[in-house]
């Protein structure tokens, strides 16, 4: 008995002095501190959430964002600090208890099964009493699309759904529960830039609402359109909150970076053009008999940078692969390959990825799974070095001489971050795990590179760093294959761009003079067609 | 009530340890041993009614009484550790061979059959390499087959391998069923002519055994870290998707690495029987075909860890046998008791690896309130 009046007296102390705050902030963090080993991922954290209003974080790789989310959504638990939900202390200590607070995240990969519909997603994992009621399930997801804009049919299967509607269904479904606080995590790093407008202005409804809604995400025009506030992180510590109003992305940068940094993307004119690669009717289709690609014919020249644009999952990986050898293509198609100072074309088609790599084709960054292809987690720098090199010299041992002095001189020109060359790659920051493959690529000297998704999930300090060296690559005449997500990035970068949509080609257009719209309207085109099918 | 229960954090949280000083692992496991003996203590006093340190110093004995036990210890920790090596850089490639006792039994099979018929018809260094040659092609076969099926068509190799022993087991039991003859076993084989069986070295017939795997040991080592096929082999197990990409022939390294890993347990059942048995059974792998598992395991792959634990596990069975017999114990106690522990010893491994975070203590919270 004497403690519940101590602890109600507690709540009373709490209400008279901040009574005004308990009506405007959802989310009060007060001291968060989380340490994963030595590491830091956040370091004594303040900050506030409020309703009505949409916040963005923003910060670099590995500046604490993720962590401090996946600590109110009941992921992690804080080493030290209190988190206030409506002014009132609480632990969260499961994702089960971040939904009784009323917290949802939305995760950048989507956790949805997909033969199952809509509304059985939904309700996938309640406990409600009493017998199922699919039809009250079906009426009360309607009633919430209709609130808020969005366009869900309860009956559809996800597996025939589009990404931005599986993402959608995603915020549906945190809705359902009904949470008031939405925390989305790199939501439009999947959309095109029509169905990014789309989700700002459902944000928009659920902000009037009075819902306060986080956005993760690394993208500065969208920081600037979206969001009330800004709060930023950075190196695990925070910086500051500042009204988006204030705000432009130079300072924003700044504060993210702690120094003054410049944004130009230099283009250079295209110098001695020459014919690399020549793909003609490539046609590609998967295990379960879908095809992939359909039809691809274009040309990549040596001294200029190709772009390729399409959402993702369009074909983008399975025409980077073909290139290199890893994809099974059907009859007929052609890849030739103009080796420098070569009379007659070689066709690529059929040969190993070996023999392909030796001719100077490279494939690097690989999309998603860096760890999962391009190198090997568990080994340091020098022991991924050797996976382009430990054939050569007929000896039955391994030389680690000349890749330990490459990793040495990749370390210190770009600058990777990791205790020793012999340091597990896997534990290093995503920035510093691309950095070792762009190095590694780039070392080879090949005759095309080809990137895919070189610069996903990157700070801006490291993305420009590759985009500068992917610039410095064309100058020397490579043939530069740049597949990419992000349309500004694309149109101030490549000299031609190639739009994917369902496996199919919709068009070229040239970078410099195209817009995003343009873009983003190809990268849609087929999907009537598609959805008929 | 429930709000307040609401606000207390969870009473332990479980954290990677990033890195840890070499002399805190050796605190660790000393730590375990210490509480194992304790524990041991307990168990043995209440349970046996005996004095714990006398049954202490027999598990000692166990090994180290005489140097005849020593030596046997010795030649039993051989057969573990060859086998233990064998697995070693199929696990490292990530391909779950459960087949060893098979392998092993193949190749005992090959080196019996060797000494029944060619015995005596043969000079003695020329059979001795056909020995050796056939028990290592058959454990070799052995481990072929379900890396073949693999490499084409992804089967389990889990199942397989599982599947291979005990089809060997089967043609052992075969084999020396018509071998016997109208005798209820088969015997010593070659018994009056010793022809085939490794000659002995300081008075012990398994020297050599010692001796071969002693080299195994220092030749696996190099072979994994330092060769490309090594090489190989750590990025195939990683990921075959980067194995791909770097250009190497998944296929083949799988294959490869199987005929290796089948052919040394070919070997240890060749030294199973020419070095200590002389003679072949469905039970002479004895198990150590599993048990390798754990030893190839818990040292990571590193061939000297895996001897230290191969002397901890033969140490402890050692000891386990010599409580069993000394003080008329049931053979579970004895197991029980060697059991503990083997246990406390592998969890060291949790705690090295992780630690745990308790509660702050409720004086600690009053102090974080009183500053906010």
């Amino acid at each position: 008995m004497g403690q519940i009046c101590i602890f109600y007296k507690k709540g009373h102390f709490y209400q008279s002095k901040v009574t005004v705050k308990i009506m405007e902030d959802a989310i009060r963090l007060v001291n968060i501190t989380k340490k994963f080993g030595s590491v830091v991922a956040n370091k004594d954290i303040s900050m506030s959430i409020r309703r009505g209003e949409i916040l963005s974080l923003l910060g670099e790789n590995g500046s604490g964002k993720t962590t401090l989310m996946n600590i109110l959504s009941g992921i992690y638990y804080q080493d030290e600090g209190q988190i206030y939900v409506n002014g009132k202390e609480v632990a969260i200590r499961t994702p089960g208890e971040a939904f009784d607070l009323g917290i949802g995240m939305i995760h950048q990969h989507f956790k949805l099964v997909d033969v199952f519909t809509a509304a059985e997603n939904i309700v996938l994992g309640l406990h409600e009493p009493g017998k199922f009621n699919m039809k009250a399930v079906h009426d009360k997801v309607r009633a919430i699309c209709e609130k808020y804009g969005f366009n869900i049919e309860p009956d559809q299967k996800v597996y025939e759904m589009t990404v931005a509607e599986k993402q959608t269904l995603e915020i549906v479904k945190v809705l359902y529960r009904g949470a008031d606080i939405l925390i989305l995590d790199e939501p439009t790093a999947v959309l095109t830039p029509q169905e990014t407008q789309k989700l700002f202005t459902v944000m928009r409804e659920m902000k009037k609402d009075g819902k306060a809604i986080v956005i993760i995400t690394h993208k500065l025009h969208e920081v600037l359109d979206v969001s009330d506030r800004v709060s930023i992180l950075r190196r695990g510590e925070y910086v500051g909150t500042v009204e988006t109003k204030d705000a432009t992305e130079l300072s924003l940068t700044e504060m993210m970076v702690g120094q003054k940094v410049s944004l130009d993307l230099s283009r250079s004119e295209p110098k001695n053009r020459v014919k690399r690669l020549e793909i003609k009717n490539l046609n590609v289709v998967n295990k379960d008999g879908v095809k992939v690609l359909k039809d691809i014919s274009f040309d990549a020249y040596g001294g200029e940078i190709l772009g390729i644009a399409g959402i993702s999952g369009c074909g983008q990986k399975e025409l980077l692969e073909s290139i290199a050898g890893l994809q099974l293509t059907c009859e007929g198609s052609s890849v030739e390959y103009f080796a420098p100072e070569e009379e007659s074309p070689r066709q690529l088609i059929g040969l190993s990825p070996k023999k392909i790599k030796n001719l100077g084709v490279a494939l690097s960054f690989v999309p998603e799974d860096r760890l999962g292809m391009g190198l090997v987690g568990s080994m340091g720098m020098t022991g991924n070095m050797m996976l382009k090199s430990y054939e050569k010299g007929k000896s039955f041992f391994t030389e680690r001489n000349d890749p330990k002095q490459l990793a040495e001189k990749i370390k210190d020109s770009l600058g990777v971050v990791t205790p020793s060359v012999n340091t597990p790659v896997s534990r290093l920051s995503g920035g510093n795990v691309q950095k070792i493959l762009v190095g590694r690529e780039i070392a080879a000297n090949p005759t095309v590179l080809m990137t895919a998704y070189a610069v996903r999930g990157l700070d801006i300090h490291t993305s420009y760093m590759i985009y500068n060296l992917l610039e410095e690559q064309k100058k020397k005449g490579v043939a530069v294959i740049y597949v990419g997500e992000d349309l500004d990035v694309l149109t101030a970068i490549c000299d031609r761009i190639l739009v994917l949509c369902g496996g199919e080609m919709t068009g070229i257009v040239n970078g410099p003079g195209s817009t995003k719209e343009q873009i983003g309207l190809l990268m849609t085109k087929s999907n009537k067609e598609r959805n008929v099918k | 009530m429930a709000n307040e229960q609401k606000m207390h954090e969870p009473f332990i949280r479980i954290a990677n340890r990033d890195n840890i000083s070499f002399a805190k692992k050796v605190c660790i496991r000393i730590a375990s041993v210490v509480l194992a003996l304790i524990i041991d203590a307990v168990f043995i006093l209440f349970v046996t009614g005996l004095n714990p340190i006398d049954v202490y110093i027999q598990i000692f004995r166990g090994t180290f009484e005489t140097s005849l036990r020593f030596a046997w210890a010795m030649r039993d920790m051989v057969a573990l550790l060859c086998i233990g090596l064998a697995l070693a850089p199929a696990f490292k490639m990530r391909f779950w061979n459960i087949g060893a006792e098979g392998q092993v039994l193949m190749g005992g099979l090959a080196t019996a059959l060797c000494m029944i018929y060619l015995g005596g018809n043969l000079p003695t260094p020329v059979l001795f390499i056909v020995m050796f040659l056939t028990s290592i092609a058959a454990g070799a076969i052995w481990g072929f087959i379900p890396a073949f099926f693999k490499a084409n068509w992804n089967t389990n190799e889990t199942l397989f391998t599982l599947m291979m022993n005990y089809v060997a087991i089967q043609l052992v039991a075969y084999s020396t069923n018509i071998l016997r003859g109208q005798a209820s076993s088969l015997g010593t084989i070659n018994m009056a002519t010793k022809a085939g069986w490794f000659p002995r070295i300081g008075g012990y017939d398994f020297t050599l055994n010692i001796i071969i795997v002693a080299i195994l040991t220092v030749l696996m080592y190099i072979y994994l870290k330092y060769t490309k096929h090594g090489y190989e082999i750590s990025v195939v197990g990683e990921s075959e998707n980067t194995a791909r990409y770097a250009g190497i022939d998944v296929k083949k390294v799988t294959i490869r690495t199987m005929l290796i890993s089948g052919a040394i347990c070919g070997l240890c059942g060749f030294i199973l029987v020419a070095g200590n048995k002389h003679t072949i059974a469905t039970n002479t792998a004895g198990g150590n075909g599993f048990t390798a598992i754990i030893v190839a395991w818990l040292s990571k792959f590193n061939t000297f860890y895996m001897l230290l634990i191969a002397f901890l596990l033969i140490f402890l069975e050692k000891g386990a046998i010599q409580i069993a017999s000394i003080y008329h114990l049931n053979d579970y106690i004895a197991d029980i008791i060697s059991g503990i522990i083997l246990f406390c010893i592998l969890g060291s491994e949790f705690f090295i690896r992780y630690k745990l975070i308790f509660k702050h203590s409720p004086n600690a919270q009053k102090e974080v309130r009183v500053n906010d």
